[in-house]
């Protein structure tokens, strides 16, 4: 169970854009007549991606409306999921895995570095507004620890010199090329694969 | 070592491509109409006949499973789900099979449809596997496209519709009813059993729920044969499964592997062995985070299996192992893994709730020398409060791991927490609000 801050700043109204509208419709379909309460999640995705990565409260009465339920359903789904932010974060929104496998391949490190050129504390803006970090729960790439998540995309193999551009370039503004940091494509062991041998390089 | 011939995940690499044709000519998609066309009971004494057991942790025999599905469609309709909220710290191998190898599960799914008389079924995919949904998603076009499924699906004339359902960072989503929970809409907090979601799950219908891997690898077993694959592993333990091998080893991967395997030849072979070489091997996790720890002695002989890791106090879970050399702090580390489950309890029952911060903690503060001498039993003593006193496996997740801790490294625990809060008053500790009664008492005692 996750602690949740809904922003104290909350815009008065909130809709659908006309594209999220057809969306939201469409994926109400997927889910048996009668059942529209099983999008929830889904169109609190909509609502987030539409308002700059966050939830306002406006946008959980709308979708209680347009799914027929009350609004403390949604409310109480909001604030279950981790992954809905219920206060603005930044434009590139960056969480860092720091479970187990991945502390102990330096996650912190990666921590201090956010620290250091972003905000000292976790969920605060950077100087110019672009950019909030974040300590996570394990994002399921152990193997390719410690990594990061920024909005969408993994940042895999990381180490701190590396990370320390990866923060230059978004507090530029400049997205930084996703995946591996060690030249990576996938999960084979780097040296010394032993397996499928045949398939390499086919 | 198995065999590249034995490997069902030919592209666990992505060599090959992960799209339809390149799909086609690994042999998935090859014959699915005969393999329906032999009938559901065929299909499932074949599962039963090969041992195939659950991937994602429990074990549970998927024939069995399987055949707990009514054999008629009542009132209710029947729902196949797949259980893709991989969250297990230290596993990550769905997420290879999501973007490397999609059309196996696909396949898979409509089999396991076809199976328990499912027209619907829901992959509940983790939120954070954004990119990792858009491949799969691709690919499920591609099979609508070639009516590999959809109204009359690889001219079965069964009709399946395959959907996305995206979670969003909730760990306990990963329990089948807590999932069941989530896909309906509502928070995901586990379900009570019985009923079992066989009978009753998601909106009350019959349900099957099962891991990624479990489903990718049926169209295989089928294919080639319940015999090929019971003859792979050890009874009761067969066929293949693809292990996650991170933590501090030179070169952390994934790799498919025989049941069964030794665990020393997993790191060496495999993963270029321990950092710092074997010697400086501390503890491994042998099944993602929930399985309790083995120390050194124990891992240098383990097979990787079911039974064998039942036998000494842990478990093969997800297969997601970790690895801890000597340069970790080993109590830090299960204070870290203590506070994962901390977040992630859902908060149903209050055990769970409030125990797993209790561990928390007492570890934390353990990590740092900072705990007396009475809290190493005392935490023992909340780890067996939690277990078995919740509505789901969560509670025995969370106190396991920190069993495993007290059982191979108390000594650590006690050298390093050695003081006595009563004697010296060098510490100031909250909780222990009698303390100027009992220093009085040690006054009067000295005068």
């Amino acid at each position: 169970m996750s602690l949740k801050k809904v922003s104290k700043d909350q815009p008065d109204k909130f809709e659908f854009s006309e594209e999220n509208l057809s969306l939201a419709k469409k994926i109400v379909l997927n889910y048996p007549a009668g059942k529209k309460k099983s999008a929830v999640m889904a169109l609190l995705y909509l609502a987030q991606k539409q308002n700059h990565n966050w939830i306002p409260l406006a946008a959980m009465k709308y979708i209680a409306k347009f799914l027929e339920i009350s609004y403390i359903n949604v409310y109480e789904v909001a604030t279950f999921y981790s992954m809905y932010n219920l206060s603005p974060v930044g434009k590139y929104f960056i969480q860092i895995c720091t479970t187990t496998p991945c502390m102990i391949r330096g996650a912190y490190k990666l921590v201090d570095v956010c620290k250091k050129n972003i905000s000292e504390k976790e969920n605060e803006f950077s100087d110019k507004k672009n950019c909030s970090w974040t300590e996570v729960e394990c994002l399921g790439a152990c193997i390719s620890a410690p990594m990061a998540q920024i909005n969408e995309d993994y940042y895999e193999d990381l180490n701190v010199k590396q990370f320390e551009g990866i923060i230059k370039d978004i507090l530029k503004d400049k997205k930084p090329k996703p995946g591996s940091y060690r030249g990576r494509v996938n999960s084979e062991p780097e040296k010394n694969r032993q397996t499928l041998t045949e398939n390499k390089n086919a | 070592m198995l065999e590249d011939k034995d490997r069902i995940f030919k592209n666990l690499y992505n060599d090959l491509g992960a799209d339809i044709d390149s799909a086609k000519s690994r042999d998935d998609w090859l014959n699915t109409k005969e393999i329906c066309s032999k009938g559901r009971d065929w299909i499932i004494e074949e599962l039963k006949k090969s041992e195939l057991r659950g991937r994602g942790g429990a074990g549970f025999p998927t024939g069995l499973k399987w055949s707990f599905s009514p054999k008629k469609v009542g009132a209710k309709p029947h729902y196949l789900v797949i259980n893709a909220d991989e969250s297990e710290p230290g596993t990550c191998k769905d997420r290879d099979i999501l973007r490397f190898e999609p059309h196996k599960l696909i396949e898979g799914c409509l089999i396991a449809s076809y199976a328990v008389n499912a027209h619907k079924c829901y992959i509940y995919l983790r939120g954070e596997y954004y990119n990792e949904g858009l491949k799969l998603q691709k690919a499920i076009d591609e099979a609508y496209k070639a009516n590999l499924i959809g109204k009359n699906s690889s001219g079965t004339g069964w009709e399946l519709d395959i959907y996305i359902h995206y979670g969003a960072g909730a760990y306990i989503c990963g329990e089948e009813t807590a999932l069941l929970e989530s896909i309906e809409g509502n928070k995901g907090q586990p379900r009570l059993k019985p009923p079992f979601p066989a009978l009753v799950g998601l909106y009350g219908c019959p349900t099957i729920i099962n891991n990624v891997e479990t489903i990718a690898v049926v169209p295989t077993i089928l294919r080639k044969g319940s015999k090929w694959f019971a003859s792979l592993g050890k009874p009761k333990n067969t066929g293949t499964k693809i292990f996650c091998i991170s933590g501090n080893v030179n070169s952390p991967c994934n790799v498919e592997e025989e049941m069964g395997i030794k665990l020393k030849d997993l790191i060496e072979k495999h993963a270029g062995g321990v950092v710092g070489g074997w010697d400086n091997l501390q503890a491994v996790i042998p099944g993602g985070s929930s399985m309790p720890m083995l120390s050194k002695e124990i891992s240098e002989n383990i097979t990787m299996d079911f039974d064998s890791l039942v036998e000494n106090n842990s478990g093969l879970g997800t297969a997601g192992i970790i690895v801890i050399n000597k340069d970790q702090d080993i109590i830090k580390c299960m204070a870290r893994i203590a506070r994962f489950y901390k977040h992630e309890s859902c908060g149903q029952c209050t055990p769970c709730r409030e125990g797993s911060g209790w561990m928390w903690r007492i570890l934390e503060r353990m990590a740092k020398g900072e705990a007396s001498k009475d809290e190493v039993n005392m935490l023992s003593d909340v780890t067996k409060q939690i277990e078995g006193h919740t509505i789901c496996a969560f509670g025995e997740g969370s106190a396991w791991p920190v069993q495993g801790l007290l059982r191979h490294f108390k000594k650590e625990i006690i050298e390093r927490n050695n003081f006595d809060p009563l004697v010296k008053n060098n510490k100031n500790i909250p909780y222990l609000i009698d303390q100027h009664i009992l220093e009085e008492d040690i006054k009067n005692v000295k005068s």
